[in-house]
């Protein structure tokens, strides 16, 4: 009895590693196929650029953009831009996010708010609100506080939408068996109608933060100095065509790794919610 | 009737504000010009014809973008979710470029194309593809396996299932990405013509601010963002009539 069962253990630890080990290398195909893509573009990019095809003003080579890169680096400005850039995203964000966050709980639970903002947020989400930049040029100037404020005013609808969507989402019966079982409605607030808008909340959160890279790029470019888009702008008015590309993988990879981040930090938050078992998609 | 006024109010409250703030110039009266004067600038832009003329300029440029990335957009989506390979070779590519702040393609599409239409045209159908890629994909893909089965059954060919089972499924999620679009696409259009354009709506806004004549400004800048409104309660129109089978 206690030897088939040993039997049946060896061959069952046998069959796992064999396909444990398949399933790594079933893993590792997969893995190197979705490099597949970017690779080829890299190269496709490189080869195409040294063909001479086009001239290096259209399309420098990705080795001599990346040397750019490295340069900026070095030099110290990629992270001087860079820090600029995150910290004006960031803080127009984070206002943003704030003010649209009480401006939606506020719609959701007083009458009179809900009268007086219903109608602008609905009116005013769907505007190009881009295209005030110089009205607020012409209010704040051409320093920090006016693109802080354009990434501030972008950020501030769709969290205002998620806000009011999440609260008004949750569920009757969570509410009423919570009251029911004795809950005040401060810990109703705090422990059932919080976590249950979270991750429509967080939603919003997640359309706002490309929102507020794109809006803190363009402001940079329309206004000049110091930042990323700043830097692009004055590369491509010198026409230095390698600043304009290596501006662009730059921007590219910190948009990358910003959203990552976040996606990240929703996960890690709403780790007891069912979506976190599910495949994402993108 | 009265109860779309009442709905209003606030925007109306807000209007009033304004005339008062600019005529009882407690800020300066080149910061917030009245309402009113912005008004019969904007008639006067109008009577000119410099409104409609930069307008159509823009809207071309605008739509011409727009309906290059849905159709594009769309086909990726839905080859995505179709074939295997597709999505290991393309996903990737999506992932990567997807969080990218699409203005950063300003300069590169004017080092390409030019200061013309050609390189708004590209900025918007690049910035605008991959929301309508992702939209079409995510709604390809959960179609009802069980639909796709019985129409199989019932002995439709692979192509008839598309047109006819995985599309209609498609198409709630792909709206929504179109219509994300739809909105990328006014802010794409009017910063690309803020930074370097000859003509345009947005070109009309930076030249007049330029210039400080502020009131016009304000015209213009109001003109887009109604566009924009405008643009997308129509669309709205539309998806709530292309979805009411969906009860």
């Amino acid at each position: 009895m206690s030897e088939a069962r040993d039997m049946s253990d060896v061959q069952a630890a046998r069959l796992g590693a064999g396909s444990v080990l398949r399933r790594t290398a079933r893993a590792f195909g997969w893995g190197l196929a979705h490099m597949l893509g970017i690779l080829m573009l890299l190269i496709g990019w490189e080869v195409f650029a040294r063909t001479g095809a086009v001239t290096m003003f259209i399309l420098p080579p990705f080795s001599a953009v990346l040397e750019r890169v490295w340069a900026d680096a070095v030099g110290g400005d990629l992270w001087l831009n860079t820090a600029l850039t995150i910290y004006r995203a960031f803080a127009g964000f984070a206002i943003g996010g704030i003010v649209g966050l009480l401006i939606g709980v506020a719609i959701w639970r007083n009458r009179v708010a809900r009268w007086f903002f219903d109608p602008i947020i609905s009116v005013g989400f769907p505007m190009p609100k881009v295209a005030f930049l110089p009205v607020i040029i012409l209010w704040f100037g051409v320093f920090d506080t006016s693109k802080i404020t354009m990434v501030a005013i972008e950020v501030l609808f769709p969290v205002v939408t998620a806000t009011v969507l999440g609260f008004q989402g949750v569920g009757h019966e969570l509410i009423w068996s919570a009251r029911s079982m004795g809950a005040k409605e401060r810990e109703v607030l705090w422990q059932v109608m919080l976590p249950g808008a979270l991750p429509q909340i967080f939603t919003g959160f997640q359309v706002a933060l490309p929102i507020a890279l794109i809006v803190a790029i363009f402001a940079e470019m329309a206004m000049g100095g110091y930042g990323l888009g700043g830097a692009m702008m004055q590369a491509s008015r010198y026409a230095d065509s390698r600043g304009v590309f290596a501006g662009i993988v730059e921007i590219a990879a910190i948009g990358y790794c910003v959203v990552k981040l976040m996606s990240y930090v929703r996960y890690r938050l709403l780790i007891w919610h069912p979506e976190a078992l599910a495949p994402s998609t993108i | 009737m009265r109860s779309t006024l009442i709905r209003y109010t606030p925007l109306l409250l807000l209007a009033v504000a304004w005339e008062l703030t600019a005529r009882l110039e407690l800020v300066s009266s080149s910061a917030l010009p009245p309402l009113t004067t912005v008004i019969s600038a904007w008639l006067d832009l109008l009577m000119s014809g410099e409104l409609i003329a930069n307008g159509a300029v823009s809207l071309y440029r605008g739509a011409a973008g727009f309906c290059l990335a849905c159709l594009v957009g769309t086909v990726l989506g839905i080859a995505m979710a179709w074939w295997r390979p597709v999505h290991v070779f393309l996903s990737p590519l999506v992932e990567a470029f997807y969080p990218m702040p699409k203005s950063a393609l300003i300069p590169v599409t004017v080092i390409w194309l030019g200061f013309g239409d050609g390189s708004k045209i590209l900025l918007i159908f690049l910035g605008c593809m991959l929301p309508v890629t992702i939209g079409a994909f995510n709604g390809a893909r959960s179609s009802d396996q069980v639909l796709v089965w019985s129409a199989r059954s019932m002995g439709a060919g692979r192509l008839r299932v598309l047109l006819d089972v995985v599309l209609p499924s498609a198409l709630p999620e792909l709206l929504n990405g179109v219509r994300t679009a739809l909105a990328l696409s006014f802010i794409l259009l009017v910063t690309s013509e803020l930074i370097v354009a000859r003509e345009g709506l947005g070109n009309l806004i930076g030249y007049l601010g330029a210039n400080g004549s502020y009131a016009p400004m304000y015209a213009v800048v109001l003109t887009v963002a109604f566009l924009g409104f405008a643009a997308d309660r129509l669309f709205q129109l539309y998806m709530n009539r292309q979805l009411a089978w969906r009860a």
